[in-house]
């Protein structure tokens, strides 16, 4: 037997990093007995920052530790970032909007928020099937307590309840999944399963491991929302708090992508021509029904919902073009456009954050009415998210499109492109509805804007900057996704 | 390959049927050719020799579930000591594996004070 070796803590420093901060935020305030608002911001935000620090400085190293169940490499690194921007976005944007809601349990909420992101990051370094089964269940259980964080509000309990028992449920059919390729495979480690299949190609054909990698996989397809497993999505995205609905749409996501591509493309790499077919469909169904619910919601939170549905669509063309010839363009499409998603999407939540005052929630497509003659600057922030999520250029949203389909027509995907580029067509309707009701209609109510606070501002001037610098100058993150997908193949 | 790591189960199995032959054989037995004979006293419900007050079918102050709950946690968290001090003498160097497991049982320390500060064990 081997002996416990002192494992190599660079591979966990952003995750531990986060950890003592989210103690020392949950800590300070039971301590001190005094709600500490600032404290909380000032703590989260300067943990995380200290973590994409020691992340960038770690983006180059590939190592792997604790008996390989995790591994850094620029993949990690990448995806690590991504998760970081986006709680940095979520604690910029949440501030004001937490006070006006008269939320007692700040600390919770940073410390929830952290511990969530320290699940994700699990979920890309993992590289064994327990450990990624870890990393989803810290993220997820996080999650539903944020989404149930306001306990007097009856949609917020209702979308924390519908969360976990559905959650749950997609997480059973994980493990179920795990279970069997488990047993045939005799590992959980993905480069071991990977192995034991090439060198014993009778596998391929073995029903148990099919059932499982499917089994597999409808828990992930669950956790990024892709149709049929869609159902959960809009309820609780409308029903959860709005800045908790800016983190979830993003992070969380890019994470189970993560780990979905890391399992296929290190465990099933030889399972190829299974998947391929299996996500095209899915792919499919997902923009299609995604965009077309999203044309009939007169709530823009739930719009928005149904958008982030499309979008899994549109991320999932560049998964199945993965099995073509060019997989490190593909796979860099993806990892570009969830970054470009985080951006765009945040900020879109964050102007919804912007409109809430007394009595009006700023989730009502009639809340937009006039925003134009309010506030130009927060119509013209909003104006640029929407057209960076239908896709118009010079915006990220336009980039992260183009790189999908250009990947999807280099595969010869040429079908699925066209399905894309039609269903970008239909979702322009409904985002440019938004900003025809900012810019063409007569506000309905005087009055200025309660939820405004510089850190509401800086949230949406890095959205913003992130969404224009991406649009503008998409080459070099490409290039750096590129760089950071070669050690997968 | 595989068939070794199914043959692996089977004793699991044959325990499953043994057990379940002689649980159900116990009660089809007593069943068949046990003497019945009831009376108020003895079939009512057995409580440390108490005399039952009423039906146990009502409803509990939500305190218990919390209090169940915590328990299970600590409880499983205890037994993750189980496994650590089998393979003590394994970890290199052995101070490594001690003080992982101080912090373990710091950061559970900060679960109790977290629900100690919270009001849960105060019960009035």
């Amino acid at each position: 037997m081997l002996d416990i070796l002192v494992p190599d803590f660079r591979v966990i420093a952003p995750e531990l990093i986060l950890i003592v901060t989210a103690f020392v935020i949950i800590f300070w305030e039971l301590i001190t007995r005094t709600a500490r608002h600032g404290m909380s911001i000032f703590l989260g935000a300067a943990g995380t920052l200290v973590a994409l620090a020691v992340t960038a400085s770690l983006a180059q190293k590939t190592i792997s530790t604790f008996g390989d169940a995790l591994v850094l490499d620029p993949f990690a690194s990448f995806f690590k970032m991504i998760f970081l921007v986006g709680l940095l976005l979520t604690i910029a944007i949440s501030t004001r909007y937490m006070v006006d809601e008269g939320t007692k349990d700040h600390s919770e909420y940073y410390g929830l928020l952290i511990l969530a992101v320290v699940g994700m990051m699990v979920l890309a370094t993992g590289r064994e099937l327990i450990t990624i089964f870890l990393g989803l269940e810290l993220m997820s259980m996080s999650l539903y307590v944020l989404a149930g964080l306001f306990k007097t509000d009856v949609r917020s309990n209702e979308a924390a309840l519908k969360y976990f028992v559905l959650g749950s449920f997609a997480t059973c059919f994980m493990l179920f999944g795990m279970s069997y390729i488990y047993g045939i495979a005799g590992t959980t480690h993905l480069r071991q399963i990977g192995r034991a299949i090439a060198e014993n190609p009778a596998l391929l054909a073995d029903k148990g491991l099919i059932l499982g990698m499917f089994t597999l996989l409808v828990g992930f397809a669950f956790k990024i929302s892709a149709v049929p497993f869609h159902q959960w999505t809009p309820d609780v995205y409308e029903g959860a708090p709005t800045s908790v609905t800016a983190f979830m749409s993003a992070g969380p996501k890019a994470a189970a992508f993560a780990a979905m591509i890391r399992v296929l493309m290190e465990a099933l790499p030889l399972m190829k021509t299974d998947w391929e077919l299996l996500f095209t469909v899915v792919a499919v169904l997902t923009m299609t029904v995604g965009n077309l619910v999203a044309l009939a919601q007169e709530s823009v939170k739930r719009m928005l919902a149904y958008s982030s549905i499309a979008h899994v669509g549109y991320i999932l063309i560049a998964f199945v073009a993965s099995v073509g010839g060019h997989a490190d363009r593909a796979l860099s499409a993806i990892l570009f456009y969830l970054l470009a998603y985080t951006f765009m999407n945040t900020g879109a939540f964050a102007i919804l954050i912007f409109l809430r005052r007394e009595g009006i929630s700023g989730e009502k497509l009639d809340d937009f009415a006039g925003l134009s003659r309010r506030s130009p600057i927060g119509a013209l922030a909003m104006l640029i998210f929407l057209f960076s999520l239908a896709g118009i250029p010079p915006t990220a949203g336009f980039a992260a499109k183009l790189s999908v389909f250009y990947a999807a027509v280099q595969g010869g995907y040429y079908a699925l492109v066209v399905i894309g580029v039609i269903n970008s067509a239909v979702a322009a309707y409904y985002y440019l509805r938004v900003v025809v009701v900012m810019y063409m209609q007569e506000p309905a109510t005087e009055g200025g804007y309660a939820g405004t606070s510089p850190l509401l501002w800086a949230g949406i001037a890095l959205a913003l900057a992130g969404t224009i610098v991406l649009g503008v100058l998409p080459g070099g993150v490409l290039e750096a996704a590129r760089l950071s997908v070669i050690s997968l193949l | 390959m595989q068939e070794e790591l199914i043959l692996g189960y089977l004793p699991i199995l044959v325990f499953l049927i043994i057990v379940t032959c002689v649980g159900a054989g116990m009660i089809i037995a007593s069943a068949l050719i046990g003497r019945k004979n009831p009376n108020s006293e003895k079939i009512s419900t057995y409580e440390c020799g108490m005399v039952p007050i009423k039906d146990a079918r009502q409803r509990f102050d939500v305190r218990f579930y919390l209090i169940a709950m915590l328990f299970i946690l600590f409880d499983i968290e205890v037994v993750f000591l189980y496994p650590w001090a089998v393979l003590f003498d394994r970890f290199n160097p052995v101070i490594f594996g001690f003080i992982e497991m101080v912090l373990f049982i710091v950061i559970l320390l900060f679960g109790y004070i977290y629900i100690w500060r919270k009001g849960v064990l105060s019960w009035s």
